[in-house]
């Protein structure tokens, strides 16, 4: 034993008879493992190897950031550099979250800047974020190089600015799906003339424009980019000027990509395209036609990951572009592609492994547009290594689901969505319990589930009976009675996440997960038959879970939203005022 | 589909106030001379009372043997769903912006219509429909039964009858009527399907009694031109 080793010593002392491998053997070898699930189970394993594996932890993945405070993690893990955080409940995306709900990250980056000045990497998804946070965080740490938001919200440009102007050391932009203020697109002039580390730089979900001039300099001196994901305000004939200065790029977010082009212009896009030959990944594409469609062909080879979700395409469009795209594992298309265009999909891109199709007009409740069960069914029989779908649709049957999950029965996240809530099997008029029930029973690697339609509890009955590796579980207007919850709840041995909405489960229904609830990471319900004293009991039994209620009504006893979750923080201290801590 | 109305229908609060056309029912129409009636109005409308509309329902109901499922929501639109995110919802909108500067054909042309008494709005795009009849269909299934009756083989309402247009001004049948884009309120099917589809604005369905101011000056206009 190294006797400079000042850490730990008098634990060192007295355990080193019993310890097999020095502490460098063992912090070695655990250095090497980045899964945090076999982090967690190492750590479990006797005290030594929990202080090595604290030592040697580089990265932390916090799931929920009220489930720990930050005093508590700089406290474990001395050595971090890069975190991961999680805040919002996943149904604030649908607006079922009221605003200033909290989440907020500045108070873990004040508890960083202190404990982890090396801190390099955040990478954030549903926290609110201010432009003071980031100016915060852009001066505070010297090595910052990562930044990822997802879903985040608070902040402007302005904040971009300060990440731009600061960051000395930045290989990573990356802002997705944000509701993000634009005070314009000057933040990317705000990049050194000398700075030239950046990798990855995204900003796709900016609502305005950007000082062309400025990311064309900046693109051009960025040799290791390889990243791009522009926003819709750069227009076609810009891209050409971005691509010939970054051939090396992997993965591209073009701008808008419908505008005249000249013969010349369309030939030296093409040539752009063509000498991108690590490109893997291609996204943007708003408002994209079949019009320059050839341009890419020559690129689309080599594509694995392909997103049409922003370009409203016919299923002739789509025709025309799949057959260039054989190897194609990922695919994102809108409803516009039509079973026909489904069916070009099936024929098309045999390795697809995940598919999603999103309504192009989601509230429109005319049913004469969008794809149905048999594009559905078309794809499956195409592409059998398929095990990720998100399928928005407006009619769907038991027998058609039943005859996907035959071709494909590797699913690992399953989410259908039939728009029309409580809606029947359009062709038996039954319910669909059938078409879950063959889904848990067939799939049996099924992590994520997501149900719609008409549902009784014999849908939850099944889950429980067979969705054995099931982690999360979506719900909106299903269900009979309490029993199909307690279905769930008794049956899921690996459920983690569980999010209902509109449902008629009440107060049985949410005690009888008292035993559980401490082994997922949440549960949320809302619209549900829960009333406050049922809260309150879960909250009294179960002092490590923080019950939080929110309530439109401040007389009435029913609970419209309560969040359930696993916490070793204590209730939080910056919940607002509609959110009632029990 | 029925499903679908005798949910809807369920689950409706009568205490809602009226839809949004509610306030125009007390602006006076303008009259441009630009446009009139050629032809009188020949409609069939046997629209139910929403009311009615739910007891007839509730008997045509077959009972079920396990307890109720959970009711769908009654409102057209409920929070948060579809579950699709905020920057996706903007999409066809954004594009059919663009559609109606383009001078292809391309692009939708969604209309708001609502309808008195109807607790909700809704909004259709008129470049699905090719005639009076398909668009006819389509509102019925949106509002209950709701039907623009018979029109002829070019999709033209006959309005040469005029004392067909009195009665059912008279009756407390509903009428579809829309806003042109001078601002007019004009009794739907006047003119061909196509130049409906690019001058109407937005739709209401009133009562006849209620479009009946817009109808003598419509007779007028007639009159004036044949």
């Amino acid at each position: 034993m190294d006797p400079k080793r000042s850490r730990n010593s008098h634990e060192s002392v007295n355990s080193s008879e019993s310890t097999r491998f020095p502490d460098e053997v063992l912090e070695r070898v655990l250095s090497l493992l980045t899964s945090h699930k076999d982090r967690s189970s190492v750590s479990l394993v006797c005290k030594d190897w929990y202080n090595a594996e604290r030592w040697t932890r580089t990265h932390v993945f916090i799931g929920n950031c009220y489930s720990v405070s930050p005093e508590i993690v700089v406290g474990r893990f001395p050595a971090i550099r890069s975190v991961t955080l999680k805040g919002k409940p996943r149904f604030s995306d649908f607006n079922l979250v009221p605003e200033n709900w909290g989440a907020d990250i500045h108070q873990w980056l004040v508890v960083f800047a202190e404990k982890y000045p090396f801190l390099e990497e955040l990478r954030l998804k549903r926290m609110t974020v201010t432009d003071e946070s980031l100016e915060f965080l852009a001066t505070s740490f010297s090595y910052f190089k990562a930044i990822s938001l997802m879903s985040c919200d608070g902040f402007s440009t302005d904040g971009l600015a300060a990440i731009a102007t600061h960051c000395k050391n930045l290989t990573e932009l990356d802002i997705q799906e944000n509701d993000m203020e634009d005070n314009g697109g000057g933040w990317l002039s705000c990049f050194p003339e000398n700075f030239t580390s950046l990798e990855v730089l995204n900003f796709a979900s900016q609502q305005g424009d950007v000082s062309f001039d400025a990311l064309e300099k900046l693109v051009d001196r960025c040799k290791s980019l390889r990243v791009l994901k522009v926003d819709k305000y750069v227009k076609l004939e810009q891209l050409h000027r971005l691509l010939v200065r970054a051939p090396q790029l992997t993965d591209l977010g073009t701008g808008n990509f419908q505008q005249e082009l000249t013969p010349r212009q369309c030939a030296e896009l093409e040539s752009a395209f063509s000498n991108c030959k690590n490109l893997h990944t291609l996204s943007g594409l708003w408002d994209a036609t079949s019009l320059y469609f050839p341009v890419l062909y020559s690129a689309c080879g080599r594509l694995t990951f392909l997103n049409l979700s922003y370009a409203a395409l016919q299923s002739g469009d789509l025709a025309k572009l799949l057959p260039h795209c054989p190897n194609l594992r990922r695919l994102w298309v809108l409803d516009t592609v039509e079973d026909e265009g489904l069916e070009a999909i099936g024929s098309s891109c045999p390795l697809l492994e995940e598919l999603r199709v999103f309504p192009a007009a989601p509230f429109d409740l005319d049913i004469n547009r969008g794809v149905t069960e048999s594009g559905f069914i078309a794809v499956s029989r195409g592409c059998p290594r398929l095990h990720y779908v998100l399928y928005f649709c407006r009619q769907m049957t038991n027998a058609a689901v039943a005859t996907i999950v035959q071709n494909c029965p590797d699913f690992t996240h399953f989410r259908l969505c039939i728009m029309n809530p409580g809606q029947r099997d359009y062709l038996t008029g039954e319910p669909m319990d059938e078409a879950f029930g063959a889904v848990v029973k067939t799939c049996t690697k099924l992590q994520r589930l997501a149900i719609s339609g008409l549902l009784t509890d014999l849908t939850f009955e099944y889950i429980g009976k067979y969705a054995k590796n099931l982690e999360t579980l979506s719900v909106a207007f299903a269900g009979s009675s309490d029993w199909g919850m307690q279905c769930v709840l008794r049956g899921c041995p690996k459920l983690r996440k569980l999010e209902i909405r509109d449902s008629p489960f009440g107060n049985a229904a949410l005690l009888s997960g008292l035993a559980k609830y401490e082994s997922m990471r949440s549960l949320w319900m809302s619209a549900c038959n829960v009333t406050m004293n049922a809260c309150k009991l879960l909250a009294r039994e179960k002092p490590r879970l923080n019950v939080e209620v929110m309530k439109d009504d401040e007389t009435d006893s029913q609970v419209d939203k309560v969040y359930v979750y696993r916490t070793i923080a204590g209730p939080r201290r910056d919940a607002p005022p509609f959110v009632l801590t029990l | 589909m029925s499903n679908l109305l005798v949910e809807d229908l369920r689950g409706i609060e009568l205490s809602l106030g009226l839809p949004g056309g509610g306030s125009e029912a007390e602006t006076t129409v303008k009259v441009t001379g630009k446009r009139g009636f050629s032809e009188t109005v020949d409609l069939k409308l046997n629209f139910q009372q929403i009311q009615s509309a739910v007891d007839l329902n509730e008997k045509m109901k077959s009972p079920t043997k396990e307890k109720d499922p959970a009711k769908p929501p009654a409102k057209a639109q409920v929070v948060g769903w579809p579950p699709v995110r905020s920057f996706r919802k903007n999409i066809m909108s954004q594009k059919s912006t663009t559609a109606e500067t383009d001078k292809t054909s391309g692009g939708a042309a969604f209309v708001k219509v609502c309808m008195d008494g109807a607790p909700y709005l809704r909004k259709v795009d008129l470049k699905m429909y090719r005639s009076y009849q398909q668009f006819s269909d389509a509102l019925a299934k949106m509002f209950s039964s709701f039907t623009m009756g018979n029109y002829g083989t070019q999709g033209m309402i006959d309005f040469m009858n005029e004392s067909k247009l009195m009665d059912l001004l008279n009756s407390s049948d509903y009428v579809p009527t829309y806003e042109d884009k001078d601002g007019d309120w004009m009794l739907v099917g006047d003119v061909p399907w196509e130049m409906f589809v690019e001058s109407c604005k937005r739709l209401r369905i009133m009562k006849g009694s209620e479009a009946i101011g817009l109808a003598p000056r419509a007779m007028e206009k007639c009159k004036s031109r044949c």
